[in-house]
């Protein structure tokens, strides 16, 4: 129902932008040709495979490898002891610590040695020949007894400089935002409400492993093929910790099975890597899902106390929130995004948030779709809604009475510009689904939700070739639908049909540097550039033809596909089209081509509203998904299915860690649910059609208005499905996942 | 003379304040002189930052003019998924 509904704002008329043209990967995908990281393969290639450790904290006394070394097929085994230490850089040093472990073991499943050998049975073999003598050492994985005195250190001295004296070890930085006064706010409301709020680590959940082939030759040269949301990312961490050139390697990306923020950074690659180089042997890596879970990067999982005051007419006059987020065993989980975030809906004259990044033995967090913010918006949105229904208010009606526009300071700092809350607030409060009525236990709630966006370093190539069809070349590996985007926006400027360009995604020789896929940058940043690149080809070609026409440059201009003449003196000339152009560019001066390279900052932040119906079986506490509605502002959507795919698909993982995804850690700090078996994701059949309302808002820093459009919509739904859980159950829920044991609990106390 | 909005925890690095003044007609001028005038801040703007110049949000671009009216906020370093 997307476009019956959205609100067109912008006065742009468009041609192609806007509409639904079929998915330019489809076919590949859907009949099995597409080659994603596990399908690509090298002559005389070797399979390694990956040792990594039983324990969840472990001194790694001795490795002895010369067992595995002597079995016959195996060519390479790798332990830290390969590796260059790395002292000029923490965070790339922290990267390859969680590729291969150093000194200690930090978590279960984190590397600790890795072989390549003639198949993967004996790669399996020499694993299992590999001596390690650990000290095993007392573990922490829960983020707040990580905190509390005596519990088990993981690095001394990694605090910085923000960290209090006196504070855990565990405790790795401290943020602190906002303004006013939290006290003097609190004593103005006729209510506040103090309540604390959990929530679990829970995994991206793309559906393809990593995977990746490495090959070295005795020159330094290397080639990587791999699953990535980032290939220069990859080219250049993988780089810095193997001593390479980055000029020498050259990435190419796969296809690729999801990311959602779990492929910004390397577990394999640099392994591979070394394999492949100590081997003189192409070699190819795959994890097996219980590695995915064991040892890639979940989400940080959030410990948050909230204090809100709010007066009898809902008027917030306080809001204060102290989170705590571990990110796994390395310093940085998003606590300070989370800390940005958290009332960054709202106008607020009196607001501080305050994060602690703490470490414990779970594996390094990797960012997920808007990074820390759904766990904040949890709290608050969670705390909001009560309040409200305390004071009899509709929670809309308060979240329209307090939300944030234009000119209002944002909690976080800046002064919001043009921005589409208040939009996304009035469309939901008019849509049919807020006055559905609702069963017996059945609850319906709402929440909001904020991101940022950004753009980042970006090259595009637009070439045009001989017959007059374009390939654009982009250097991020599409994750949600760029090669659409990036072909309807070519011929959009273009003035040709969208089957007349064709977009991919170009290995890191072929582009200069180009900023990882994330940040919901993409359709802006690099939209921005495809845009530029086709106005430069077009310059080209009107310069070409005003030759041709023996006129002057400014006596020609570019209009619906073709170079016109215009204005009093140029003469009567037969418009040449793209096609006309490009015939004769060998005979005008060559090849013509577009390209733009720059680092487009200004994206637009991005708000989104969703309503949920849910109800709670009262014998067993399971929750149902009845319906799901999702307001957002996308700026302009540029291929709407795509953009309603991204909503639904932000609903649908924020369902999950709504309801049942989490780690769970046994009590010596083992995962025990390392499958998809037991890490319960939702499936088609637990869902219902997730309705979408796409509201378009321009961003004026880009030529189409575009926003970024895909984290923003894992935000509201943790905090919407709480409060829709807790007005069918009668209960509040404050901990996630609200599985049905810990909801039938819930009752059965209340 | 550029007016800088500072978040709350670097403010022990700015003698408690969250204002602070810079001479600075660009990003890179801003930064340079914030790290010049408060060394306590230097570690965290080498780890990266992030600055909001009239509402947007900038990272890397040196040369991003700031006037001497602008709102300036610096953030903590935007990240993505």
């Amino acid at each position: 129902m997307a476009l019956d509904s959205k609100q067109v704002l912008d006065t742009q008329q468009f041609k192609i932008v806007g509409t639904r043209p079929l998915r330019p990967d489809g076919i590949d995908k859907v009949t099995g040709k597409a080659r994603f990281g596990a399908d690509i393969t090298a002559p005389g290639m070797l399979i390694g495979k990956v040792l990594r450790s039983p324990h969840a904290h472990a001194r790694i006394k001795s490795i002895d490898t010369s067992a595995a070394e002597a079995i016959e097929g195996v060519h390479a085994v790798v332990t830290r002891a390969d590796f260059a230490e790395i002292t000029d850089d923490d965070a790339t040093a922290d990267v390859l610590d969680n590729c291969m472990a150093g000194e200690k073991a930090l978590y279960d499943g984190h590397a600790v040695a890795a072989v390549a050998a003639s198949s993967g049975h004996i790669a399996k073999k020499a694993l299992k020949a590999i001596k390690i003598d650990y000290e095993v050492l007392d573990h922490v994985t829960d983020v707040d007894r990580a905190i509390a005195d005596g519990a088990p250190v993981l690095h001394e001295g990694r605090a910085d400089e923000s960290v209090p004296e006196g504070s855990s070890p565990n405790i790795m930085a401290r943020y602190e935002f906002g303004h006013g006064d939290i006290d003097a706010g609190l004593a103005q409301a006729d209510q506040v409400i103090e309540r604390s709020y959990r929530t679990e680590a829970t995994h991206q959940g793309y559906i393809e492993p990593h995977a990746c082939l490495a090959q070295m030759s005795q020159d330094g040269q290397a080639d990587l093929w791999c699953c990535t949301q980032g290939h220069y990312m990859v080219r250049n961490t993988c780089a810095a910790i193997l001593g390479l050139d980055q000029g020498q390697l050259r990435v190419t990306a796969s296809e690729i099975g999801g990311g959602f923020g779990g492929k910004t950074t390397v577990f394999l690659e640099p392994v591979a890597l070394m394999l492949a180089k100590k081997s003189s042997r192409p070699v190819k890596m795959v994890m097996t899902r219980s590695e995915v879970l064991r040892a890639t990067g979940p989400t940080a999982s959030s410990s948050v106390d909230i204090r809100i005051g709010m007066t009898k007419d809902g008027r917030i006059t306080a809001g204060f929130a102290e989170l705590r987020y571990q990110g796994g065993a390395y310093p940085g989980s998003p606590v300070e995004m989370g800390s940005m975030s958290a009332f960054a809906p709202y106008d607020l004259e009196n607001v501080k948030t305050v994060g602690w990044d703490v470490v414990t033995n779970r594996p390094k967090q990797a960012a997920y779709r808007a990074p820390g913010a759904p766990m904040a918006a949890f709290a608050v949105e969670s705390a909001i809604d009560e309040l409200a229904k305390g004071l009899g208010l509709d929670p809309l009606e308060v979240r329209l009475k307090n939300a944030a526009r234009e000119g209002t300071k944002a909690s976080y700092g800046p002064t919001y510009p043009a921005i589409g809350l208040e939009a996304t607030l009035r469309t939901a409060k008019d849509h049919p689904h807020w006055t559905a009525p609702l069963g017996p236990n059945q609850g319906r709630g709402v929440a909001c939700g904020f991101w940022f966006n950004f753009g980042g370093d970006t090259c595009v190539t637009l070439n045009i070739t001989p017959d007059g069809t374009v390939t654009v070349s982009e250097g991020n590996p599409d994750i949600g639908g760029s090669r659409a985007s990036m072909s309807m926006m070519a011929a959009e400027e273009l003035g040709i049909p969208y089957n007349k360009v064709r977009t991919i995604v170009a290995d890191t020789g072929s582009l200069g540097q180009n900023e990882v896929t994330d940040g919901s940058r993409v359709t802006f940043a690099v939209g921005l550039a495809t845009i530029e690149a086709a106005r430069a080809a077009k310059r080209e070609m009107c310069r070409r033809v005003a030759k041709v026409w023996g006129i002057d440059e400014d006596a020609v201009e570019w209009r619906d596909g073709a170079v016109h003449p215009t204005g009093h003196n140029a003469g009567s000339h037969d418009p040449m089209t793209l096609a006309e152009i490009a015939a004769i560019a060998s005979n005008t001066g060559g090849p013509i081509a577009g390209h733009h390279e720059a680092n487009p900052e200004g994206a637009g932040v991005s708000f989104a509203t969703h309503m949920v119906d849910t109800e709670v079986d009262p014998d067993t506490g399971a929750v149902k998904i009845l319906r799901y509605t999702v307001f957002q502002d996308a700026g302009k959507a540029v291929h709407p299915a795509y953009v309603e795919g991204q909503f639904q698909g932000g609903a649908t993982q924020g369902i999950g860690w709504a309801l049942n995804e989490e780690y769970i850690y046994g009590e010596d700090g083992t995962l025990q649910n390392a499958g998809f078996l037991d890490y319960r994701i939702p499936v088609a059949s637990d869902l219902p059609m997730i309705d979408t309302v796409i509201l378009e808002i321009p961003n004026p820093g880009h030529p189409y208005g575009v926003r970024g459009v895909g984290e923003t919509s894992i935000v509201p739904p943790l905090a919407a499905i709480a409060n829709a859980v807790s007005e069918a159950a009668g209960v509040r829920m404050t901990d996630l996942p609200m599985s049905p044991p810990k909801v039938l609990k819930a009752m059965q106390d209340k | 003379m550029v007016q800088v909005t500072i978040w709350g925890s670097l403010a022990r690095f700015t003698d408690d304040a969250r204002e602070v003044e810079v001479e600075a007609e660009n990003l890179r001028q801003l930064l340079d002189g914030l790290a010049q005038k408060y060394p306590g801040l230097k570690p965290q703007l080498d780890r990266g930052v992030s600055v909001s110049i009239d509402g947007k949000v900038y990272n890397d671009s040196w040369f991003q003019p700031i006037q001497p009216d602008s709102e300036v906020v610096l953030l903590a370093r935007l990240k993505g998924g």
